[in-house]
This record gives structure tokens, C-alpha cells and sequence, in this order.
């Protein structure tokens, strides 16, 4: 198992996503530049939270072009696992590797809180039995409203690529959405923070059973080792 | 060549930010304001002519970078020769 977190100029939470990884689940955990253009052995590429290219002229909009994109891509298209957080979700919309766009917060304030979510039935891609009905992850965002056309959101729902909804919707995303998975069912995108939630300090451990619902349906052994 | 890009949030999608700023209009005094859409203006100078082709590609990085489809419309006007 060899999980790779990227890095942008403006990424601020890839320390938290590689803990989360290396010491959360003990998990061989590098980071690749976004300069990289090759991603080497990986067998889940997070894409983490921050403010990559300081968020101009859209959230992810400059990231997605970064080179490493290109590889990450190609990587997804094989069958790789990706999983997007907050700004990495924006960037994972923006490449067209997740559908929908994330917006301006209804509420136009920047959501810092721990939020309650509910865990939606998301098919064999995503191990909901690791999760439970309920779990509680942090939020920091100031553009998590999830947009989608209407056909786009009912085409969600009947693929059952909803993976998380807001118990109390934050920032006015269509149908409380917090996070997606594509239709193929490898590539993940969540506006809520799991690598901010598995430290004894943080608001709760649940990130550490996101990060298995996400790898144990494709690498069931890691399930056994830490059973 | 002077080209301007305008970008606007998609009509049928919320802009929150366009809320907010026709609000700030109203509480300022603005009557009879039916809405309020927040959108962004690039301003492009290229030594290049118009053509066809230099359209097909500024369309091309309309819609890949400039704006996103799924949320914003865009449009260009280009002055100069």
C-alpha cells in the first residue's frame, strides 16, 4: 500500500492528509510535487485542502493544470483511487474528474464548525459498514456549495455517488451534499475534513474510518490488520 | 488587440455574492431592483490578428480556464485590429 499526497503552491492541509495516512493508519504516506509529472507507485492519491494558487479566479481553477494533473488523470482512467479534500474536491470538479462546481457559500461567510453528516448509501465503492449512519467531521470553507444541474443531481442520486450529506446544511449545497464519488467509483471529493479529525485533539476520530471506507472495498486486508 | 472576457454566474444558478451586493444597493437607496449578478471582466492584449482560428482557441480557454460551464456563461468582445 503506497498512498501519495500532493502538494500545491497554497495547500495547507497536506501535512494533515499525510498524518492522517502515516500515522492515522499507518500507511506508507509520501508527498509529490505538483511539478512531478510522473506519480510513481501509488495505490491512492489524495488531493488535500488549502488555498491551492490562492484560490484565483476560481477555487482549483490553476490547479487543475498543474502537471501532476495530467498523471493523475491517467491514473484515475486505470482504475486508481483518488480522494479529494475541500480544495481538493474544487480541484477534482474543476479537472471534470468529479461532476458539479462548488460556489460561494450561501450564507457568503466563511463555515469553521463541526458538522454532523450522514453517511448515504454509496454503493460497493464506498464501505459505509467502517462508518455507520452518522459521523461528525470539521468543515473550513468559504466555497462548499455543491451545484449541479438538475439532470447531473438526479443522475447522483440514482448512481447512488453520494457519499455524505449535511445533517445541517452549512452553505447551501444542493441537497446538503458534502461529498461525491464518480460514476466509475474511484474518485472522491469531500468538502468535510477527514485528515482534520483522527488526532486525540481533534473534534472526533472518524477521519481514520472515512480513509477505510475509501481503501477497504479495493484493499480489504487493511480492514483484518487493524481489526 | 484588446480583448475583454466577461464571465457571469449561469442564470439558473444561485450567486450568492450578486444577493448580497443588490442588498447592499436596496439599503443604499436603489428602487425597483429586479436582481443583481456578480461576475468577473479579463482583459486580454494580444499581438496577434482576429481569425477564426484565434477564436476557436480563445472559445477553447473560455471554457477550460476562464470560466467554468457549469456554473458561469462567458462572452468576449475584441477591439482593435
Amino acid at each position: 500500500m503506497n498512498i501519495a499526497v500532493l502538494q500545491f503552491p497554497g495547500s495547507n492541509c497536506d501535512q494533515d492528509a499525510f498524518q492522517l495516512f502515516a500515522t492515522g493508519l499507518g500507511l506508507p504516506t509520501r508527498f509529490v510535487w505538483h511539478k512531478d509529472t510522473k506519480l510513481g507507485d501509488a495505490d491512492l492519491v489524495v488531493v488535500p485542502g488549502g488555498f491551492s494558487y490562492g484560490d484565483y479566479l476560481r477555487c482549483g481553477a490553476i490547479a487543475r493544470f498543474s502537471p501532476i494533473m495530467a498523471a493523475v488523470k491517467e491514473f484515475s482512467e486505470k482504475g486508481g483511487l483518488v480522494l479529494g479534500i475541500c480544495n481538493g474536491f474544487q480541484i477534482l470538479c474543476e479537472a471534470g474528474m468529479l461532476p458539479g462546481a462548488l460556489i460561494r457559500n450561501s450564507s457568503l461567510e466563511f463555515r469553521c464548525v463541526t458538522c454532523d453528516l450522514a453517511v448515504e448509501d454509496a454503493g460497493t465503492a464506498f464501505n459505509t459498514r467502517v462508518l455507520g449512519r452518522r459521523i461528525r467531521l470539521p468543515i473550513a470553507h468559504g466555497e462548499g456549495n455543491y451545484r449541479i444541474d438538475d439532470a447531473g443531481k438526479a443522475q447522483l442520486e440514482a448512481n447512488g455517488q453520494i457519499l455524505l450529506r449535511y445533517v445541517d446544511n452549512p452553505n447551501g449545497s444542493m441537497g446538503g451534499i458534502a461529498g461525491i464519488r464518480n460514476e466509475e467509483g474511484n474518485v472522491f471529493g469531500m468538502m468535510p475534513h477527514p485528515d482534520r479529525a483522527f488526532e486525540r485533539f481533534h473534534p472526533s476520530s472518524d477521519g481514520i474510518a472515512v480513509a477505510r471506507a475509501v481503501l477497504s472495498v479495493r484493499y480489504p486486508d487493511l480492514l483484518k490488520k487493524s481489526a | 488587440m484588446k480583448i475583454k472576457v466577461f464571465v457571469t454566474p449561469k442564470k439558473n444558478v444561485l450567486d450568492p455574492q450578486g444577493v448580497a451586493v443588490g442588498h447592499a444597493l436596496e439599503s443604499l437607496g436603489l428602487k425597483g431592483l429586479k436582481g443583481t449578478r456578480v461576475g468577473k471582466v479579463v482583459e486580454l492584449e494580444l499581438d496577434e490578428a482576429d481569425s477564426p482560428q484565434l477564436r476557436a482557441q480563445l472559445d477553447k480557454l473560455c471554457r477550460d480556464l476562464l470560466s467554468n460551464p457549469v456554473i458561469e456563461d462567458y462572452h468576449y468582445e475584441i477591439a482593435g485590429k
